[in-house]
């Protein structure tokens, strides 16, 4: 799960990683009156989305004066906004942070992440902040330095000493480093996150080491025993589709194709699109019913599909193992009595009570076919999604 | 012969009392598995099944010889259950659950380097020897006894590939769900190396996706030690960077473990692959020349 970068510095504060002196503002907030408030100008405004490429997109704003501020940040407010991470049509703009704004005398990367290969938490650091990593990762894999924490021993004064030296810090720098890094760490596991980022950690012009940024993401399996963190969740940040089958406990990503995939099983769920891509044609989503699927659920899934305006055919691909292509069937037919079918169905369904679920769906709709292999599901899908 | 599991392996089951625990035993009785007991704290004396109940793992294996544990126990608890039959010394954990913090299994796999325990799992449909001993959810009646190790992250793309081999003729010797998660017990590396010394297994599938380094390192792993013929299958092709699809671990992050750079890896090391997993039992037939 994702928090907004004002969330994640008010927990930083919580554990001691130093923090920026800021305010943030909401939509209803009497913008001229509360900047009229403030002792200095000299802000930097943010806008809090859940996406990064900021301040390509006009989303990160610098202000010298009170009237700059003003319209920086009603500029910003309930509009939405753009970047190359959020798609086209952007997202909402529902608050925006003002910082003071600092003279930087260096700007470095700090980053915590579970490392799926060592199956550690690793500390990420490179002397070039403020940067993309990933194409510092590319382009000078050199000037990244990564030390590993063994669950047991902890973090070491010695893999700070390595960090420190490597980044070129002072001894008063390192010292803070030490204790910056100690907080993020029992951040880090006590909030159960998977990533904490900070881009750029800045050192400010009276050597104070300083988080100018904030990214954490939670663990979704962990969050049942993080609820203050689960109710940061920011619904207006998601896609709308995707939010709805989260909470009807689908896993469904939307993407741009045509061709609408029900399917039982993640792995599965991936292979009926690559086939589906493979034969010529676009998948319209991923959609993994699960393992622990209900009748109910098979209806709300399928009708969440075909509401999709893009999607011009369905597919639905079963391999039934505990999952019974009986309650497929059924589930399927529940739904046809509540809505008016307008694109084709191709149903696959093998496996546990095949034979069943096929002559349950027999001759029930016009629009509704049957396939006996994945090929042709997809093959057919493909070009009933062209008439 | 098979690997990991045979006639002979006695099984524990924790949260056997359980709606998943109940049903999935008995599947796995009316199979043939060796269940010996089961474990749920506070349900010790009772019998569940016609099988003793024990509250703690411990006492399980002080009554039974127990070979294999199976865990069916909410995700919550899924940790602390593991590390009960690691501290028992049981040799293999299976654990279904799926859901599984992160750091939890962080822990899980520091304690599980220094003892004598091998995990399989977590998110994983489990092990089965047809014939034998199935241990896990996967529906035993599509599996037949034959000569192809499969090897797969995720569950039903282990029952196509199943079902591939019993299509074209084939069985299989042993198929093992290593999970769908970032950090999880045996590795495909691990597999493989089991089903190269198995004398029953003649060729090996495996099934990939993605996420991670894991595909690219078997490739590598199958050129230098592997004799016999594998397929290989890596799914996700279409799935965008930073999406989470479905399973914890299958997601494309910081550009890296994109599916197209696993097939390369594959097609490297001279393994044949698939981009359609309807053709795996045909390959695998014909690599093995009939």
């Amino acid at each position: 799960m994702n928090i907004h970068e004002y969330q994640a510095k008010a927990i930083f504060s919580r554990f001691g990683v130093p923090v920026l002196d800021s305010h943030l503002v909401r939509p209803g907030d009497d913008v001229e009156q509360f900047c009229e408030s403030l002792e200095s100008h000299a802000w930097v405004v943010k806008a809090q989305v859940h996406a990064g490429g900021r301040g390509k997109a006009g989303g990160v704003a610098r202000a010298d004066s009170r009237q700059g501020l003003v319209s920086a940040v009603s500029g910003m407010l309930g509009a939405r906004l753009v970047t190359r991470q959020t798609g086209e049509e952007g997202l909402p703009v529902q608050a925006v942070l003002l910082e003071a704004a600092v003279q930087i005398r260096r700007e470095l990367y700090l980053a915590l992440l579970v490392d799926r290969e060592a199956g550690q938490v690793a500390i990420i650091a490179s002397a070039a902040g403020g940067m993309d990593i990933e194409q510092v990762a590319q382009q000078a894999p050199d000037k990244i330095i990564a030390q590993h924490v063994h669950p047991a021993a902890g973090l070491q004064p010695s893999q700070v000493r390595t960090l420190a030296y490597a980044l070129d810090l002072q001894k008063n720098q390192l010292r803070q480093l030490q204790a910056v890094l100690s907080a993020l760490f029992e951040l880090f596991v006590s909030c159960d996150c998977s990533l904490v980022e900070i881009n750029p950690l800045i050192i400010d012009e009276d050597d104070r080491l300083v988080a100018m940024d904030a990214k954490i993401n939670i663990d979704d399996n962990a969050l049942y025993r993080q609820a203050d963190i689960a109710n940061l969740r920011d619904a207006t940040q998601g896609n709308r589709d995707e939010e709805r089958a989260c909470e009807l406990g689908l896993n469904y990503v939307q993407l741009d194709g045509r061709i609408g995939c029900i399917v039982n099983g993640a792995g599965l769920a991936m292979a009926t699109m690559d086939l589906v891509k493979h034969q010529g044609g676009e998948p319209a989503n991923f959609l993994d019913v699960g393992g622990a699927i209900t009748q109910e659920k098979v209806a709300e899934a399928f009708k969440l599909v075909v509401h999709d305006s893009r999607v011009k055919a369905v597919l639905v691909n079963i391999f039934g193992g505990i999952v019974r292509c009986d309650l497929i069937a059924r589930g399927i037919l529940d739904a046809l009595q509540s809505i008016s079918l307008k694109v084709p169905v191709i149903v696959l369904l093998q496996g546990t009570r095949a034979a069943e679920g096929r002559k349950l769906l027999e001759n029930r709709h016009a629009g509704l076919h049957q396939a006996n292999t994945l090929t042709e599901a997809a093959q057919r899908a493909i070009r009933l999604a062209r008439t | 012969m098979s690997v990991l599991v045979g006639r002979d392996t006695k099984v524990l089951c924790q949260g056997m009392t359980g709606a998943q625990g109940t049903f999935h035993t008995q599947q796995a009785l009316d199979y043939g598995t060796q269940v010996v007991a089961g474990v749920t704290p506070g349900r010790g004396g009772s019998t569940h099944l016609g099988l003793p109940v024990f509250d703690t793992v411990d006492q399980a294996c002080r009554e039974h010889e127990v070979d294999a544990s199976v865990i069916y126990v909410p995700a919550a608890f899924a940790a602390d259950a593991i590390l009960e039959s690691a501290y028992a010394r049981i040799p293999l954990i299976v654990c279904i659950t799926e859901g599984v913090p992160i750091l939890d299994m962080v822990k899980v796999k520091a304690v599980l380097e220094n003892s004598d325990s091998m995990l399989v799992g977590p998110n994983c449909p489990g092990v089965i020897t047809p014939g034998e001993c199935k241990i896990g959810i996967m529906p035993g009646d599509i599996h037949r006894p034959g000569q192809i190790g499969i090897v797969s992250r995720s569950g039903t793309l282990t029952y196509v590939a199943v079902d591939q081999t019993v299509q074209h003729g084939m069985g299989q010797s042993t198929c093992i769900g290593i999970g769908g998660d970032p950090i999880h017990g045996l590795d495909f590396i691990d597999c493989l190396a089991l089903f190269e010394r198995d004398e029953a297994t003649q060729g090996i599938i495996l099934v990939g996706e993605i996420g991670g380094h894991a595909e690219e390192q078997a490739a590598e792993y199958i050129q230098e030690k592997v004799s016999k013929p594998v397929v290989a299958y890596v799914a996700g092709v279409t799935a965008p960077p930073g999406k989470r699809m479905g399973h914890a671990g299958a997601i494309i992050s910081g550009g890296k473990g994109g599916a197209e750079q696993k097939y390369r890896a594959f097609e490297k090391a001279g393994v044949t692959t698939s981009r359609n997993p309807a053709e795996l039992g045909a390959l695998m037939r014909a690599l093995l020349g009939r």
